[in-house]
């Protein structure tokens, strides 16, 4: 079980801002799906799933890309090329 | 440029989040000249807004085509728009939409299911020929299903995903949708093939014309598709759909899938941890509109993704965002893998004696619109779609009646790679009852 406090604390880790009047609702919506999930102990202890996996490799060569024009054209804020954040400090 | 491609505007079912006026295409000869395809909003297209059916991608204009849409170009098919979803493919309803939902084309006052539901609207309104969607848990059967048309969750790695917008990568496939087995199989043998910019596809092409040939074909019919939670009306039809594929020659032979009982919450574990992760990166820097720079980072982050995130994809980035923290790892997430592997491990069993399995797609028909509200029994829907994603199998929905004058779908599953397999089975199916 969790409580208001407990999603409030979830939310900010997330970075999702939840308002108050939401709160109540997405705690209980919360319980309801983690009681659905509690039919995970059930599960018999064994391996997690790995199987016949091969890494993908390849050497690490210059090819075509997006020009920083194109890669940066979506962003907010660009200076010299560059995206511009805001300060996180 | 020529418009000899069909592609009718009247988007009376909300299908389309953007379509262009007149879509070019190349006259190639390719295996899909001229022929309308409408794409998923999920998938990037170079030049024409992708949004994912999300208010956080307004605005969004990818530079670079998803590699799908570089393969549907060189075929000469005619991209008309992009289809409507559920917000980044979270939801079964298609309702999750910042777009306004979509209506299903055989009865406007129900859902078109989800999460590709515009892509099948699109098709069952005949609007489009063909179409692309995305299958996480179950997106492209379950509106193939709903709306009376055939879907296709290929292999895990036999189509790239190079440009989809991720959302559970180690689930999801981009797959076909059509109006027949036939134009699912054309669509897939575009689009199947490796990729070197998506290292998890395999040298595996798809290059198969369907043989409707079926005699000794052995068919699994597992218990837990037709148990607890399945409307008998969708059932019975199914059973039915079976007995013509018995009739025509096949073998049916009745199995369990005993993982099929916690199946559904290793699937919400896996995919609403995934997303946790997938969607950190709207952030409001790279893409979408600008975060206001007044408060520091995370106060102004915080709020744009309150704001402009819809409730299922915030509850489902929490949801991962708990089962993921500290503490609860061990309970979730590592739970849900080893009950992942035990399905996989169903599967292949009840597959190494078999050819397919057989069962409904979905537990009803549509819903009406607004009908499911509560999370859980919107998630509860999809526990017949979402083992093959888990295990990593193909399968195909392909319709087989009606309850209620709604479409029902009958999934044909099988093993790993038999792609050819479960569309000869859906063709043998579909050319009988036509």
């Amino acid at each position: 079980m969790v409580n208001e406090s407990d999603v409030e604390i979830i939310a900010k880790l997330a970075d999702i801002s939840i308002s108050k009047d939401e709160l109540g609702a997405f705690t209980s919506q919360f319980n309801e799906i983690l009681e659905y999930f509690d039919i995970l102990d059930q599960v018999p202890p064994g391996e997690e799933g790995m199987p016949d996996l091969e890494n993908v490799l390849r050497e690490d060569v210059v090819t075509p890309s997006l020009s920083q024009e194109e890669a940066t054209a979506n962003a907010g804020e660009t200076e010299d090329g560059f995206i511009r954040a805001p300060k996180v400090m | 440029m020529e418009g000899g491609y069909i592609f009718d505007e009247k988007d009376r079912h909300n299908a389309f989040i953007s379509t262009l006026d007149l879509a070019l295409f190349e006259t190639n000869g390719g295996p899909l000249e001229g022929i309308a395809v409408a794409v998923k909003d999920n998938i990037s297209t170079a030049g024409m807004p992708t949004t994912c059916a999300s208010r956080i991608l307004e605005g969004y204009v990818p530079p670079y085509d998803a590699h799908v849409v570089t393969l549907l170009r060189q075929a000469g098919a005619a991209i008309v728009g992009k289809t409507n979803m559920d917000e980044f493919g979270m939801g079964t309803t298609t309702e999750n939409s910042a777009f306004g939902p979509t209506t299903n084309p055989v009865d406007p006052g129900r859902v078109p299911g989800g999460s590709s539901g515009g892509s099948a609207a699109a098709v069952a309104s005949g609007m489009v020929d063909m179409a692309l969607g995305s299958d996480t848990g179950g997106s492209i059967r379950c509106p193939a299903a709903f709306c009376g048309v055939v879907g296709l969750k290929p292999t895990f790695g036999r189509v790239s995903r190079y440009g989809l917008i991720a959302y559970s990568n180690s689930l999801e496939q981009i797959g076909p949708l059509g109006k027949t087995v036939t134009d699912v199989n054309t669509l897939m043998s575009v689009i199947a093939g490796p990729d070197a910019r998506d290292s998890t596809t395999y040298d595996r092409p798809y290059d198969h014309t369907p043989d409707p040939d079926v005699k000794g074909l052995r068919i699994a019919v597992p218990e837990e598709f037709f148990g607890e939670g399945v409307d008998p009306a969708v059932s019975a039809k199914v059973q039915n759909a079976i007995a013509t594929l018995e009739g025509l020659g096949a073998e049916t032979i009745e199995c369990s899938i005993p993982s099929m009982t916690y199946a559904l919450a290793a699937y919400y574990v896996t995919c609403t941890s995934e997303a946790s992760s997938n969607l950190a990166r709207f952030d409001g820097v790279r893409y979408g509109p600008e975060v206001p720079a007044v408060r520091s980072w995370h106060d102004e982050f915080k709020t744009y993704r309150g704001e402009r995130f819809g409730k299922e994809v915030q509850r489902r980035i929490l949801l991962g965002t708990f089962a993921l923290s500290a503490g609860y790892y061990g309970k979730y997430y590592a739970k849900a893998q080893v009950a992942r592997e035990n399905v996989r491990r169903d599967f292949i069993r009840v597959l190494k004696d078999t050819d397919v399995i057989a069962g409904p797609t979905m537990p009803s028909i549509a819903f009406h619109l607004g009908e499911k509200s509560d999370p859980l029994s919107m998630y509860l829907a999809d526990i017949l779609t979402v083992p093959a994603n888990l295990a990593g199998v193909p399968a195909i929905s392909v319709p087989c009646g009606t309850v209620d004058r709604m479409p029902v779908g009958l999934q044909i599953i099988g093993p790993h790679f038999a792609d050819e397999k479960v569309m000869d089975v859906a063709y043998a199916f579909e050319q009988e009852v036509a």
